[in-house]
């Protein structure tokens, strides 16, 4: 019997079963293509603010700017949201999870935010940050970019941009490494061993 | 890890955290001080929670602090002073605190006259219980924060030098800032009249400095104490002039230091007393940056000791992202 713990920061350092869904270089491809559908959907820069949901999806927002910028020659402002205090299952969860740091210094009021997450599964986490950025401003339209779409969602959420979608079952995990946080820029799939 | 979490059921003072659940705190701290700085300065994080603030002795201060970390975590939120309830009319504390948790509390924020009065309440009620200063034991969100804006200007609390000047007898901040420095490894020294020194202060592990011009040279910050006249039943100190004359901190003392120290005072200063103010207004000085963050840690304190109910965590497991 397989256990690797569940948590999303946590990536196990040897799993015993594990795909590779995209290597670093298949992971950039994707990262510059959703890049260019962000600014065609936007119809170019203007007012367009990008906000990465803590962690891993803080440093996809990072590279999305910066393809933005390769291809535009446009600083496209970018912010952090720490969804934590927005969960709905905080009564239920023991212990407290970790509050990282939200830094969103722009006025959104107007603006088109697109929110940006490593992987887009329940849509829980979607929803507490249209929550949370509710409580800044009041955006023209808010967009949703998502490197992994892996389905099962509980909420009526949809993304506008993805890099890859797939079929994930229950009893499987999808992890997203980056460079800064992992060492490497891969998206693996492992089993949890609890389905 | 235990069933309620990281802290346990309670946070009656800093003598019983480690370091590691100090350091949890500080750092949840951090992010809360955003929240703040919002144009909307609240989350939904404690929603449908209720807490009472049961103050048994007066406070500005502290009894705002709690209620705006309350208010900003969208907590339901009641205020209970001792005047004008049926404390007045001779009910002991248990009573008042069983009465309120038939209503549906879920925890209880107390500052009382009596050293323990939050340990007592916390062993016999449900909620979680925080302890807002007891008598003269213990005020830990009051140590903590004094910890966090240390943390904020030396970028650490390991070896830096901490001395707590003035009334440390009558001062639960004091002996909630010596449990607590020194559990994150910084040297702490007193410096106030003998009188004003509990008999067994060679036991807390600090250094204590008879004149405040030694404690100036060899810090690199000052907690200034308030002189608590309201406790003085006897004669303590000669006259407030003296103990400004002797103790006081002052400008001129200040420069006489070897480096600048950074000047904390937990409030309300007796200005002219134990400290200047020019010194209080001064570039160093960091009260009110204190106060600031003093909501910040109280709302960690807050987040970290609610709801957590691990037995409907195993209901949940699955939801993920």
């Amino acid at each position: 019997m397989l256990e690797i713990s569940v948590s999303a920061d946590h990536i196990p350092a040897m799993p015993t079963r594990q795909t590779t869904v995209l290597d670093a270089r298949a992971m950039d491809r994707a990262l510059r293509r959703m890049a260019d559908e962000i600014v065609e959907h936007n119809d170019g820069t203007d007012d367009l603010i990008i906000v990465g949901i803590q962690r891993r999806g803080v440093q996809l927002a990072a590279r999305l700017v910066s393809h933005i910028k390769d291809r535009e020659s446009v600083d496209v402002p970018s912010g952090a949201l720490d969804i934590t205090l927005y969960r709905d299952d905080l009564q239920t969860v023991g212990p407290r999870p970790v509050v990282g740091p939200t830094d969103l210094p722009w006025a959104i009021d107007g603006k088109h935010v697109v929110i940006v997450d490593d992987v887009l599964y329940t849509g829980r986490t979607v929803r507490a940050a249209l929550d949370e950025l509710a409580d800044f401003g009041r955006p023209r339209r808010i967009g949703l970019a998502v490197l992994i779409d892996r389905g099962g969602r509980e909420l009526p959420i949809q993304p506008d941009v993805v890099g890859k979608t797939m079929e994930i079952g229950g009893g499987e995990r999808i992890d997203v490494m980056v460079e800064e946080l992992d060492g490497k820029d891969a998206v693996v799939v492992a089993a949890t061993g609890d389905a | 890890m235990s069933a309620a979490g990281a802290l346990g059921k309670d946070l009656l003072g800093l003598e019983d955290l480690s370091g590691d659940q100090i350091r949890l705190i500080l750092d949840t701290a951090e992010p809360f001080k955003e929240i703040s700085e919002r144009a909307i300065k609240k989350v939904p994080t404690l929603r449908g929670s209720t807490i009472v603030n049961l103050f048994f002795e007066a406070s500005t201060r502290t009894r705002v602090s709690f209620e705006f970390a309350e208010k900003r975590l969208s907590a339901d939120t009641v205020n209970v002073a001792s005047s004008g309830s049926s404390v007045s009319k001779g009910e002991t504390l248990v009573d008042t605190a069983r009465n309120l948790e038939a209503m549906r509390i879920d925890m209880v924020v107390i500052r009382h006259g009596a050293s323990g009065a939050a340990r007592f309440l916390a062993e016999r009620i449900e909620s979680n219980v925080i302890n807002a200063g007891d008598g003269t034991h213990e005020h830990p969100t009051q140590g903590l924060l004094d910890m966090l804006t240390l943390r904020d200007n030396f970028g650490r609390l390991d070896g830096i030098k901490v001395c707590i000047c003035g009334d440390v007898l009558h001062s639960r901040v004091a002996r909630s800032n010596i449990w607590g420095l020194r559990k994150m490894g910084a040297e702490v020294a007193v410096c106030g009249p003998r009188s004003l020194l509990p008999n067994a202060i060679g036991e807390f592990g600090v250094t204590v400095f008879e004149h405040i011009e030694d404690a100036i040279q060899w810090a690199d910050a000052l907690n200034i104490l308030r002189l608590q006249l309201e406790r003085m039943h006897a004669g303590y100190i000669p006259s407030l002039r003296e103990y400004n004359r002797v103790f006081g901190v002052s400008r001129e003392r200040l420069e006489r230091a070897p480096k600048d120290l950074l000047i904390l005072h937990p409030g309300p200063m007796n200005r002219g007393v134990e400290i200047d103010s020019d010194v209080a207004d001064g570039p160093h000085s960091v009260i009110l940056d204190q106060v600031t963050n003093g909501v910040a840690v109280r709302m960690a304190v807050l987040y970290l000791l609610a709801g957590g109910r691990p037995e409907l965590a195993e209901a949940a497991k699955g939801g993920g992202r």
